[in-house]
């Protein structure tokens, strides 16, 4: 029981600490990663409800969601800069630009799974 | 190892090395050319050839659609579904290409040289997967380069002619790496995509990929053991998983494999792990409480594990597929995969023979890797490794292994080499010592001072000169003498060409009718489809192990049975290869007995077992020793006969059958419903009619 109160207790300190301590340009693309996880949530529900037929669109679609999320988050640990120094010859401009390529890449093999 | 940056003299330099090496590699692969003619060799490079001739005709969408009635009869192939296409692909691509530019060069001519022209690319590729491994080594990157056009390992499966799958594939596999550990240096998510593109060629090409797809998680999983999990590995392994996994399963053969069968498990699993273990060290800063923290991750790691063991439970993933099973254990596997030459185990002198001293620098490659541990020596490492132990088991991963070999052992040389060659000018004893008095030890940078410093290096940098030039010469030897055989064109030692097959099948192609069906041992599915174009019922696709035991069971029952099972099948014409007129060692009655028992491996040939064909000392006789059920055989007796009355050798007595040294048990043989359509010069293939049922009632 005190277990529960000190997870909610520690829940809420983690939600304040990151609304002070992240700059507002990671808030963003945490506010954008949060939107993609909701869509990739309502594709997942949508699945076991109604069926996997066809399975090819499904699977587009879920990892389109998938795959948004974990560049989002790649783009985050790239523009953030505490790893300044992990990635050099990586600046916020050029991991935006890989950024756009791997979703070119991306939505290019989801349009021609989809079917 | 202390590397300075490239002068532009060194950069030349190294261009002309890799100019030279690109130029080797191809030109060693062309024996073939230079003493037969540009034909394709062996059997599987005939399908490809039929399958990329279908799409130069007909395009791109029909050959994906393309549903092949004219094999595995009654049963058919889809061929778009079965097929990896990125061979056909490129040929094709150089084909129209060539073709644009007015160059009217054939198909065939395409497909011969596609080995050689892939080999040269293979050694630019291997350059830059050396330079990743050992962070920017030209002179290892050299080294390895210049092994990768020569080793025989390699030249064995990309030689002119040989136009099958891993002629590409090595070149597809190396690129991946290559592309793989820069993703994984530079943490960039373009490098990642451009890998998951490599990776896509690499699933197009050929069904060995999937080794590609489990050694990068497992060289993930060794980074995270050996604490170098960075935020770059964590971008370029998600990015890298989740596109290439997607662009994999465009591919219509994979399809949802990635999804369902286990091969695929370990990538989506460490993609999960890399994820836990990121979330984790984030919370590690935010969270204070230790006990709170763990129960949040051992709640994630929970659920997930929930989801894997149901998934499994459920069905949802199969188990390991045939080959991958047969890898890890030999025991359960079914006789037509233990039957393949290539899924023996490998002998020591093949290793000898494919990778020459390489075998010597292997070991010395590892122990460089180990003293400077980073995250390229790892995956050189672990590559070097895998392999191994899998060459243990088939001797056809010694293809996946010669990369490997070249980059482990172009680090071991590069590294002698760096320790050696500052040594050739070094002071002598007197000046030494005048040095050291006068500066700290390390600044000279002399590690030690011993006895002849320069005539130690002189000796030491000449000999691996003298090895490596053996090894040159080994390695042309292998490919003139061992691997630029066409098997369809057969040399006897005395020089005479033997064309055999060839004959009958363009006899085959010219006198029989345009529908009609020829049963014959799967090896030669392929050839009859390609040369002779008619319909087959087995080939060297072997997908269906029931279809396969059934033509087994009509080669190795007697002759009513088989005209019945025949009938049944509607056969028009049986084909048999028999060597027993020169002494060729690969004819059928050398292979009847792993027809024997594949026949007897499904449940309509349970009856059939080995031990009938045998004496009752459990020899394999073709002569009058040989029991009742081998002499009445379909397969004894197309092969012999007629061949009771032949004269093969002068001092030998009639009937004495060359391939098996023994004297042939039934002279006089007759065949009830079939009769000898054609036997060519040789004897070496010889095609029967399979007769009408006699009328009834017939007086």
């Amino acid at each position: 029981f005190s277990s529960e109160m000190q997870l909610v207790q520690v829940l809420q300190k983690l939600f304040d600490d990151y609304v002070k301590t992240t700059s507002s340009k990671l808030k963003i693309i945490d506010a954008y990663m949060f939107y993609i996880l909701l869509t990739g949530i309502v594709q997942f529900v949508y699945c076991v409800l109604v069926g996997t037929f066809p399975f090819n669109a499904f699977l587009a679609g879920f990892i389109s969601t998938v795959a948004s999320f974990i560049l989002a988050s790649c783009l985050r640990m790239q523009v953030n800069e505490e790893n300044k120094d992990e990635f050099n010859g990586i600046s916020p401009e050029r991991a935006f630009a890989d950024f756009l390529f791997a979703h070119a890449v991306l939505h290019l093999v989801v349009v021609n799974f989809l079917g | 190892v202390k590397l300075g940056k490239t002068t532009r003299k060194e950069k030349f330099l190294l261009l002309l090395t890799l100019a030279g090496a690109c130029c080797l590699a191809f030109i060693i692969r062309l024996f073939s050319v230079l003493r037969f003619e540009t034909m394709i060799h062996e059997y599987d490079p005939y399908f490809n050839y039929r399958s990329t001739e279908m799409m130069v005709e007909n395009g791109f969408f029909p050959f994906h659609n393309w549903f092949d009635a004219k094999s595995w009869y009654p049963l058919g192939r889809g061929v778009g579904s079965s097929v990896y296409p990125g061979l056909m692909w490129t040929a094709g691509s150089i084909y129209h290409f060539l073709r644009a530019f007015q160059f009217k060069v054939d198909v065939r001519q395409v497909c011969v040289f596609i080995g050689p022209l892939f080999s040269a690319f293979s050694v630019l590729a291997t350059y830059a997967l050396t330079w990743e491994c050992s962070k920017g080594n030209n002179g290892a990157a050299l080294f390895a380069s210049v092994f990768i056009a020569l080793v025989p390992g390699y030249i064995s499966r990309s030689v002119a002619g040989s136009y099958d799958n891993e002629s590409i594939a090595i070149f597809c596999m190396i690129l991946t790496f290559a592309l793989w550990l820069r993703a994984v240096r530079t943490g960039s998510m373009a490098a990642a995509t451009t890998a998951a593109l490599a990776y896509l060629y690499m699933v197009s090409s050929w069904g060995g990929y999937i080794f590609v797809t489990n050694l990068i998680p497992l060289h993930m999983l060794g980074l995270i053991l050996t604490r170098r999990f960075t935020h770059r590995a964590y971008v370029a392994y998600s990015t890298y998983y989740v596109i290439g996994t997607l662009l994999s399963m465009q591919i219509s053969f994979v399809n949802f494999k990635p999804t369902e069968s286990a091969d695929h498990m370990p990538a989506l699993g460490i993609f999960g792990l890399i994820q836990l273990i990121t979330f984790y060290n984030y919370l590690k800063d935010k969270v204070t409480s230790e006990g709170l923290r763990t129960i949040i991750g051992c709640s994630l790691l929970g659920s997930v594990g929930l989801v894997v063991v149901g998934a499994t439970l459920t069905g949802k993933i199969g188990a390991l597929s045939g080959r991958l099973a047969f890898l890890f254990s030999t025991k359960g596997a079914i006789p037509i995969i233990a039957s393949v030459a290539e899924h023996q185990p490998t002998s020591w002198a093949h290793y000898y023979y494919d990778l020459h001293i390489l075998m010597l620098l292997f070991p010395l490659g590892v122990y460089r890797c180990f003293t400077d541990l980073h995250e390229g020596t790892l995956f050189a490492m672990m590559y070097g490794v895998t392999t191994l132990y899998f060459t243990g088991i088939m001797v056809r991963i010694v293809l996946v292994l010669a990369p490997a070999a070249c980059v482990l052992g172009g680090l071991a040389l590069s590294g002698h080499y760096y320790a050696f060659l500052p040594n050739l000018s070094a002071p002598d004893e007197k000046e030494a010592a005048a040095i050291e008095k006068k500066k700290d030890r390390k600044k000279a940078g002399v590690d030690g001072s011993y006895p002849f410093k320069s005539e130690l290096a002189a000796v030491a940098v000449f000999i691996p000169v003298l090895v490596v030039c053996s090894f040159v010469s080994h390695s042309i030897y292998m490919a003139r003498e061992h691997y630029s055989d066409p098997t369809i064109v057969l040399r006897a030692g005395n020089g005479k060409l033997y064309d055999d097959f060839r004959e009958a099948y363009k006899w085959i192609s010219e006198n029989t009718e345009e529908n009609a069906k020829v049963l014959s041992w799967w090896d030669y599915g392929y050839h009859l489809s390609s040369m002779a174009n008619r319909t087959v019922y087995v080939d060297g696709n072997t997908w269906n192990n029931t279809h396969i035991s059934r033509v087994g069971q009509i080669l190795a029952s007697d002759e009513k049975t088989s005209y019945e099972m025949m009938r049944e099948l509607d056969v028009n014409y049986v084909l048999v290869i028999f060597g027993g007129k020169v002494g060729y060692p690969g004819d059928d009655i050398n292979k009847f007995i792993w027809m024997i028992r594949i026949a007897g491996s499904t449940p309509t040939g349970a009856h059939i077992s080995q031990k009938q064909y045998m004496t009752k000392y459990g020899e394999y006789r073709v002569d009058s020793k040989a029991p009742k059920k081998m002499r009445n055989s379909l397969m004894y007796k197309l092969c012999y006969h007629g061949f009771g009355a032949l004269m093969t050798h002068p001092r030998a007595p009639l009937g004495y059958d060359l391939s098996q040294n023994q004297e042939v048990g039934d002279k006089h043989i007759t065949l009830e419903h079939l009769e000898e359509a054609y036997t060519t010069e040789n004897w070496i293939v010889r095609v029967y009619r399979v007769k009408p049922p006699a009328n009834k009632f017939s007086g």
